[in-house]
């Protein structure tokens, strides 16, 4: 079974409709890659899924559902632990990179201190971050660099146990080397979790993604194995888009 | 034959007559200040600020006062803040756009430009008469909080919406509700703000006469419970003036009172540069 | 669940200032209204003001309280705006940065301190050098003038410096001065800002209270030139408020009750202005 089911969703922002009727499945352990031009609903469809749309008063129709579940019978608090969601800009809260780490698990439930410090530090661990903070957990998280707060962001996602993790364009305002950090995480982690990533950046779908899905204009185009989208695509619209014909 | 000025020309005279009205009207409200200080310095003393008012204030301290303000003031307080960010939090948080908004703004925006005698009159025919509370410190201080709450809303207001959206997205989307994003980002973030606005708040009570003399009274001794009448300093100083008791000691009770409120209002002044220096 | 019960709390909370509004308006009127009635209209706004023979008359009162506004605002406008156009302009932002803060902390000056100067400075003043016994209607308009002057310099500065600076560019582009600039661009641009803030200084002068008291003079009679002493309605109220009772009180609420309205008025203007522009 998959791990998310999309049918016929659409979105729209009062009158505006940025998502029209998408059919999609996400599959259990896989990244799939999300690409498209601006204004596709590549970002638009990460926020249904996680119900993030509703705090900008946005309405959806169709259904979702994570592990057969529809999403609206989740609560919805439990569902965004599930599903969590890394930004384009890194957003760090202001305060300590231990108060940023733990902000979501505290929320959560009563938890243990050793509990909590340990969660911290596994969650740092995976993200590739705990060697490079493990002495200044009490600084002000803004003093990290760009590349050390994204991965602090995946940290602080990454210890909520999520099981999939969505990702909006997580490498638009890296440098390379933070970038290839990012992905190589990201390819790691791929054992545990389900990833969704929307990029802007192809060749970053063509290097880490095992399926990728063309979006354009909130429609879905096609989706299919990423070998067979950047070499063969079945429509005519993706291969301009992967050519840099346009967008 | 007609005198035509060029535009060159102009654009001096111009420059120089806003300059000398923009000097004129510094050094009159810098004056104004100086010249309090300048004769209420002299007054100031251990003494002066330690010690029970005797004969109408002609004599003594002015103890008294200083007690019933800051107890006025910080009643009044506890009662706006709440209120008043609260308002705000609904404001921002819960509402957009609408008729509800509107209706909310618009009477927040209605209450910050009654003048404080209807705020007096208000405080005495409700608090004091209505309700039993009489001249005191509780009927000052309600009057108080009703006459700030607008102050706290506007500027709590502010800052709440300055708190980057992005914020709240993380908080939600790492499981937060909206109460718990509330108290653990949006308030904490633009606690600086709101301070900004409770510290406004307290400056024009501490400096309101007219909403106060009616609501609290003018009794001279030492206040001992919430409803106990008291003289505000700047009622004192009113009193102090307008009867004529004793200039000495009303320039020292002036000098006192304005300079409470100059630094309140500088500490509210650098809490939101500060502020904005981080937001905007 | 706690989410909801936050709600409702909040919602609760929200309506403390409109609902404060309500009382307020609540409580004036329903002291103030009835002796309205009771003695009619006409004689509410006739000129006899006489409570212990029951002659409530708020005549004089409108003009005494008219006659320091418009005096406020003769005094206040043009030093205003010179300020808020100089320091938005001409000066330099150092300059800026110093004096606008400075002006704003001047606002917070309570009302009886700008009296008391008017008492020990204005009006030996005026005493000394025009004649007239120097508590009159020109002490309380410069007064009143100087005391709404933060609130039209910060509002009219806001609405100047919110003028796009596209504006001035195209205007210096076509070889116009700056004062040329701001005469035929900048202030018509900025013009509902700047009129919002007159109108609100208005109220403020209108509405002020212990100053005017402390230097008016509370004569009850219409003055003839602006070296009498005049009364406003805000100083019959705070001068009688302390011993009248029955039909006398209610008098004060009527009082009241008619600068409340002009007051909720102003302001209604003020931010229906400012809204639009928004």
């Amino acid at each position: 079974m998959p791990k998310i089911v999309i049918d016929q969703l659409s979105l729209f922002y009062g009158q505006n409709q940025v998502l029209k009727n998408v059919n999609l499945e996400v599959y259990e352990k896989e990244i799939l890659g999300v690409i498209g031009p601006a204004n596709a609903g590549k970002s638009s469809l990460l926020r249904a899924i996680n119900r993030l749309y509703e705090i900008n008063y946005a309405r959806i129709s169709g259904k979702i559902r994570l592990d057969g579940e529809d999403i609206f019978d989740i609560p919805v608090n439990d569902l965004r632990r599930r599903v969590g969601l890394i930004f384009a800009t890194p957003v760090v809260l202001p305060g300590t990179i231990f108060k940023n780490m733990s902000y979501g698990l505290k929320l959560y439930r009563k938890i243990k201190k050793q509990k909590l410090n340990d969660t911290v530090a596994d969650a740092l661990q995976a993200a590739n971050l705990w060697e490079e903070v493990k002495d200044r957990l009490y600084e002000s998280a803004s003093t990290l660099s760009g590349g050390q707060q994204q991965r602090l962001c995946i940290a602080r996602t990454l210890a909520m146990n999520p099981e999939v993790i969505m990702m909006d364009e997580p490498c638009s305002g890296l440098d390379p080397i933070s970038t290839a950090k990012i992905e190589a995480t990201m390819l790691e982690l791929k054992k545990i979790y389900t990833f969704l990533l929307v990029t802007n950046n192809t060749k970053q779908a063509a290097r880490t993604a095992d399926r990728t899905a063309f979006f354009l204009d909130g429609e879905l185009i096609e989706v299919d194995k990423t070998e067979k989208i950047f070499t063969n695509p079945a429509d005519a619209r993706t291969d301009d888009y992967i050519r840099g014909r346009f967008g | 034959m007609t005198f035509r000025i060029g535009p060159r020309t102009s654009q001096i005279i111009a420059h120089i007559i806003l300059l000398l009205m923009t000097i004129v009207t510094v050094i009159v409200l810098f004056f104004i200040i100086g010249y309090v200080f300048k004769n209420g310095f002299a007054q100031l003393s251990l003494e002066f600020l330690t010690d029970r008012t005797r004969e109408m204030g002609k004599e003594g301290g002015i103890l008294p006062s200083i007690i019933g303000t800051l107890f006025i003031t910080v009643l009044a307080i506890i009662i706006a803040t709440p209120l008043g960010v609260g308002s705000a939090v609904y404001l921002v948080e819960y509402t957009r756009g609408g008729l509800l908004r509107k209706i909310i703004s618009f009477g927040a925006d209605c209450l910050a430009g009654v003048p404080s005698i209807i705020f007096g009159l208000f405080g005495f025919i409700f608090f004091v008469i209505q309700l039993k509370l009489g001249w005191s410190i509780l009927s000052g201080s309600l009057t108080l909080a009703v006459m700030i709450i607008p102050t706290i809303i506007r500027t709590s207001e502010e800052a709440i919406k300055a708190v980057p959206q992005s914020y709240r997205e993380i908080s939600y989307s790492l499981g937060g509700g909206k109460l718990d994003t509330i108290l653990k980002v949006v308030l904490p973030t633009s606690l600086p703000g709101i301070l900004t606005g409770v510290i406004l708040g307290i400056g024009r009570a501490i400096g309101e006469t007219a909403a106060v003399i009616f609501t609290a009274g003018s009794s001279l001794n030492m206040p001992t419970s919430v409803f106990s009448s008291t003289r505000t300093l700047a009622v004192h100083f009113y009193i102090l003036a307008r009867e004529g008791i004793s200039m000495p000691k009303a320039y020292g009770t002036a000098t006192v009172l304005i300079i409470i409120i100059l630094f309140v209002n500088l500490v509210a002044y650098r809490l939101m540069h500060r502020f904005m220096a981080k937001y905007y | 669940m706690k989410d909801k019960i936050a709600e409702k709390l909040l919602l609760f909370i929200a309506f403390s200032a409109i609902g404060s509004l309500l009382l307020i308006t609540f409580f004036i009127f329903q002291q103030g209204i009835p002796l309205i009635f009771k003695i009619g209209l006409g004689n509410f706004f006739s000129m006899h003001w006489s409570p212990t023979r029951g002659q409530f008359g708020i005549l004089s009162m409108i003009i005494g309280s008219l006659m320091v506004t418009v005096g406020a605002l003769i005094v206040g406008i043009p030093f205003g705006l010179a300020c808020a156009i100089y320091l938005a302009e001409f000066s330099s932002k150092m300059v800026q940065k110093t004096l606008k803060p400075i002006i704003e902390l001047l606002a917070g000056i309570p009302s009886v301190v700008y009296g008391f100067i008017g008492i020990v400075i204005l009006v030996p003043f005026i005493r000394t050098h025009f004649g007239g016994p120097g508590f009159s209607v020109l002490a309380s308009s410069i007064i009143l003038g100087i005391m709404i002057l933060p609130t039209i310099v910060s509002i009219s500065y806001d609405s100047l410096i919110a003028v796009p600076n596209t504006y001035r560019e195209g205007s210096y582009a076509l070889g116009a001065t700056k004062w040329q600039t701001v005469v035929k661009l900048l202030i018509p641009a900025a013009r509902s800002g700047i009129v919002a803030g007159i109108i609100l200084g208005m109220g403020r002068a209108i509405g002020e209270t212990m100053a005017v008291i402390m230097i008016a003079g509370n004569a009850l009679k219409i003055p003839h030139s602006i070296l009498d002493s005049v009364r406003t309605l805000t100083s019959t109220i705070a001068l009688e408020l302390g011993y009248a009772t029955g039909d006398h009180r209610a008098a004060l609420f009527a009082c009241g009750a008619f600068l409340f309205i002009i007051i909720i008025t102003l302001n209604i203007i003020a931010i229906r202005i400012t809204g639009r522009r928004e």
